[in-house]
């Protein structure tokens, strides 16, 4: 039974708000992302998972404040809820789980390849 | 900002995003330009751009099709609510004339709605309902050339249907009878039918104990699961022996689930098998091939894919192929053809004429119908008009509400709503009253009427109900309100122009023309039932008991019984007859006597009797004289007729005439002579005028005994010596007896029933509409109280101001009445037509129904306008 929903995409995008902590909007969070795993995302793929994860409840917004560059639009900041740690909590628990769960032996083998 | 975007691409994201993250997004997509621009140029960063742009379309992001609105609705609405709510409470009056109304109607409406479902559900208990008929036959009337038939047929038609006709999967003969079930001392009438086995099929009867085969031995019987119950209480009634009427002896082999109420079959109890009939009724005996003689009734069950006209196309001509030539000969003239009457009709139109059915029990579903329909008319007319005339009231809300921006479709949904909760409270207390009122409906209605709560359908169809009510009552008011200009409704120079009132005043007008119409015809109803009551009998019908003499056992006891109930000392005369004193039992055609018109060929009504039949039940002899045991050629010879035979024959001194009997091919078979002339007793419809009837001295046809009781007597000492003596001489027999005029007043049940609920019916819709008026006249009495100080002030007395406010209701009762008259003569007279034996409709009953409702009008106004009128002009002018 799944108890937490949380995509491979939506996990990194909450692990990148909890990196950020305080300064996790929009721009910052794409950034933080492209930066650490070497990968693009895209504004669409990534604000769809912001509205999933804030629809769900593991994360919360608020509107910041409004800045130049941005044309006068305010920033809205992420942080994680209570429930979204469980979430990514559960998550790590049952990777670690099956981490554990591996044979020594295949990682070993794959090390030696 | 410097740097701006392609504005093309900006504009689309504007137009498809959320507007709920159109801002941050934005904020996030130029931040990120900017920095691109600065980064790696104007033109990789539009590109760039253009890319994010279309990624951004995507599902959850695109607004929702529908206008994305961020206020919530369910405030506006919970408001409306709150504001009917506190309406209703600040006018308890008004609130309780329109619930109070409305419910009323309602209740009605949802009575005759449920007893329409039950009158048009008739019948549909059994599963092959679209698949059963019943066979008419028929033939053209030489002398009116009018066709006439029944449902009685020959014994043959039914062999020929199942053999010649692969139309029908199953075919049965019926022959009803009511007899005494007994086992051991226990003894109960019950009606039976006697079927073919195919019946228990056919009707779908839900067997509790045995199977469709349990009528396939010819001695066996199925019973109802109330009769059972009644006869072998908890035993299981499996193979036990019953006796009928003392001349069968059968044993039970299935027992059925008691049949519902609305179906034909519901009044039989037991199913006995066809096989043995020749031996409870010994003149079934050769009939298979008497094709005389109308004895069986059939029942036909069309096989699936065969359609009801083309069986009946079929066997329209099942005479002239399948009766002997020789015979068909004599009866050719007639036409004689046969035809099936489905299932479906049998209960709405079990009226025929002219070989169709033509109507019956639906005239009066669609006459409930319209009533109910008219009752609710009534309640709803209630609710707009005190809406539209307390509209002043809410005007200035009216207009509040359109200055801080409600368009005029909110605020038509605003009194929609109310009138909505008006209507569902108004249910509520609906359906308590139909849950009261369901057992005294029920007993008036001679129904079995529940409220089905646990069906889906009827709370579908309540809803329904709810919001047509809703809409009827509050969709003018609504428009009328939601109409007002807030200029002027704060200003408050609302002024309500002369004809506002129009649509008001047609509309009690209307109200009050259906209430006069239901009253005068109720009253004519019970003018017509009183007539009919007070027509001539032609016998005595006091203290008279009558009971079947069914039982083989009273064979050749009948002097033994009237000598031994006289000598009690508590009867005064008894008599035998072929048939009882309300209904006929054997028609005879083929007369002949001196001066006989041959075209014409009535048919006479035989009943036999006992020499002492005349001074039994008191028949009035015009001339002549009655049978007597002196004369001993009485029993062979003699025959007295009533006036309407004498009428028919043409005679101007019928005694001493001679009636020769013929058969078929014109042959005489006997003759007698008329002795003496009764007036005409009326045995079948006392609205029908009485038939040709010949009696017969002959004793030994009886089945029926009459007992005339000593008036000196109390009825109940003398049952109960009657009832010994009776058990004495025929201990098998039931003392199962009836009242003569008990049975006499039964026929009168069917008008009594719908001149009580038409009473009911139109109380309530005067009512209805008096509480409207009611309302109204208070509400005209307030708005005019300034002018009656004013009035009173100059000089008015109470009675000139009562004058005054009343006047105007008046007038409108008055043109109702004009309306009403016509109405109610042309349909009234219509339906009167269908009586041979009718009332006139007078016109001072019509004046006297206007003269009421016009003295109820000003009861129920001049409460208001009394009051109004006699109040202190010092108070009605002050208050502001």
């Amino acid at each position: 039974m799944k108890k937490y929903q949380l995509g491979e995409f939506e996990e990194i995008v909450i692990l990148t708000i909890g990196v950020l902590y305080k300064e996790a909007y929009g721009v910052s969070i794409k950034k933080e992302i492209e930066s650490r795993l070497s990968r693009k995302v895209s504004m669409g793929a990534m604000h769809t998972a912001l509205v999933r994860l804030e629809d769900k409840g593991y994360i919360e917004s608020f509107a910041g404040e409004a800045t130049e560059e941005r044309a006068g639009r305010p920033r809205k900041y992420f942080q994680i809820t209570a429930l979204g740690k469980k979430a990514m909590a559960y998550t790590k628990e049952t990777r670690d789980t099956l981490w554990r769960s591996i044979p020594k032996v295949v990682i070993d083998l794959k090390g030696s390849v | 900002m410097k740097h701006t975007p392609p504005k093309l691409f900006l504009r689309f994201f504007r137009w498809y995003c959320h507007p709920k993250l159109v801002d941050f997004i934005e904020g996030d997509l130029l931040e990120e330009y900017d920095e691109r621009v600065r980064a790696s140029g104007k033109r990789k960063a539009n590109r760039k751009f253009i890319i994010e742009v279309l990624s951004l379309f995507r599902p959850g992001i695109i607004r929702p099709v529908k206008n994305y609105e961020n206020l919530n609705p369910t405030d506006m609405y919970k408001n409306y609510f709150k504001i009917a709510w506190r309406h209703l409470l600040k006018h308890k009056g008004y609130s309780f004339i329109n619930v109070g109304g409305l419910a009323l109607g309602m209740t009605v409406a949802m009575l005759i709605g449920l007893w329409i479902y039950d009158e048009l559900s008739f019948n549909k208990y059994h599963k092959n309902y679209e698949d059963i008929a019943q066979v008419w036959g028929g033939g053209i009337k030489p002398e009116t050339q009018a066709i006439e038939g029944s449902v009685a047929l020959q014994y043959p038609v039914g062999e020929v249907l199942n053999n010649n006709y692969p139309h029908f999967k199953h075919v049965s003969k019926a022959f009803r009878t009511d007899c005494t079930v007994s086992t051991g001392d226990k003894k109960f009438k019950r009606s039976g039918l006697f079927v073919e086995e195919v019946a228990l099929d056919m009707l779908s009867l839900k067997m509790v104990k045995g199977s469709y085969q349990s009528l396939h031995d010819p001695h066996s019987v199925v019973l109802s699961a109330s009769t059972a119950k009644a006869i072998f209480g908890d035993d299981d009634p499996i193979n036990q022996t019953l006796s009928i009427d003392n001349v069968l002896e059968v044993t039970v082999t299935g027992v059925y689930e008691d049949l519902p109420r609305n179906s034909s079959f519901s009044e039989t109890q037991l199913f006995l098998p066809w096989p043995l009939l020749p031996s409870y009724r010994e003149w079934m005996k050769g009939k298979e091939t008497d094709w005389d003689n109308r004895v069986v009734t059939i029942y036909a069950q069309l096989r699936p894919n065969t359609s009801m006209e083309a069986a009946n196309a079929a066997i329209h001509d099942l005479y002239s192929k399948n009766v002997p030539e020789d015979f068909f000969a004599t009866i050719e003239k007639y036409k004689p053809f046969v035809q099936l009457i489905p299932m479906s009709t049998w209960h709405l139109y079990s009226e025929f004429e002219n070989g169709k059915p033509v109507g019956g029990r639906i005239t009066y579903v669609w006459l409930f119908g319209i009533i109910g329909v008219f009752v609710l008319l009534l309640a709803c007319i209630n609710f707009i008009n005190l809406s539209t005339a307390r509209s002043e009231k809410r005007a200035r809300e009216v207009g509040v509400r359109k200055v801080v921006g409600s368009g005029k479709g909110q605020l038509i949904a605003q009194f929609l709503s109310e009138s909505l909760m008006m209507v569902v409270v108004a249910f509520a207390v609906a359906v308590l009253m139909l849950v009261l009122l369901q057992n005294s409906f029920n007993a008036l209605a001679d129904k079995d009427i529940t409220l089905p709560f646990g069906n889906l359908i009827f709370w579908g169809v309540a809803l329904a109900f709810i919001l047509l009510t809703g809409f009827m009552a509050g969709l003018y008011p609504a428009f009328y309100l939601s109409s007002f200009q807030p200029v002027k409704v704060l200003k408050s120079v609302l002024r309500i122009g002369r004809f506002a009132a129009l649509p008001r005043k047609v509309l009690v007008v209307v109200q009050f023309t259906v209430s006069v119409v239901l009253i005068m015809g109720t009253l004519i109803v019970y003018q017509q039932i009183q007539y009919a009551r007070n027509r001539p009998i032609g016998y005595d019908r006091e203290s008279l008991i009558t009971l079947e003499m069914g039982d083989p056992n009273y064979k050749g006891k009948q002097e033994v019984i009237r000598t031994e109930l006289l000598n009690t000392g508590v009867v005064s005369e008894v008599a035998t007859s072929s048939s009882p004193l309300t209904g006929i039992r054997n028609v005879v055609s083929g007369f002949e006597w001196q001066g006989k018109d041959p075209d014409r060929d009535v048919e006479f009504v035989i009943c036999n009797v006992s020499p002492d039949f005349g001074k039994t039940v008191g028949w009035e002899l015009v001339s002549g004289r009655d049978f007597s045991r002196d004369f001993a050629t009485d029993t062979t010879e003699a025959v007295v007729i009533n006036e309407a035979a004498v009428k028919y024959m043409g005679f101007k001194n019928p005694v001493g005439q001679e009636l020769i009997d013929v058969d078929e091919f014109d042959r005489p078979q006997w003759s007698k002579t008329i002795i003496g002339v009764v007036k005409d007793i009326i045995m079948e419809s006392p609205y029908e005028p009485v038939r040709p009837t010949l009696y017969y001295f002959n004793d030994n046809a009886s089945k029926r005994l009459h007992i005339k009781i000593n008036p000196e007597v109390s009825a109940h000492v003398a049952l109960t010596k009657i009832e010994a003596n009776l058990g004495k001489i025929v201990p098998t027999a039931l003392f199962d007896y009836q009242f003569v005029d008990e049975e006499y007043a039964r026929k009168f049940s069917q008008e009594e029933r719908i001149g009580k609920l038409s009473g009911i019916f139109a109380l309530l819709a005067i009512f209805i509409s008096c509480l409207g008026l009611f309302g109204l006249s208070s509400f005209v009495a307030e708005q005019r109280t300034k002018e009656i100080g004013i009035r009173k002030l100059v000089g008015a007395s109470v009675f000139h101001l009562w004058k005054m406010l009343s006047k105007d209701f008046v007038v409108l009762v008055i043109i109702s009445c004009c309306i009403a008259i016509p109405i109610a003569y042309f349909y009234l007279t219509a339906w009167l037509e269908k009586y041979e034996y009718r009332t006139e409709i007078s016109v001072w009953i019509l004046v006297l129904t206007c003269m009421a409702a016009l003295a109820i009008t000003l009861l129920t106004v001049s409460y208001q306008t009394l009051k109004a009128a006699s109040m202190n002009p010092v108070k009605s002018l002050r208050s502001e």
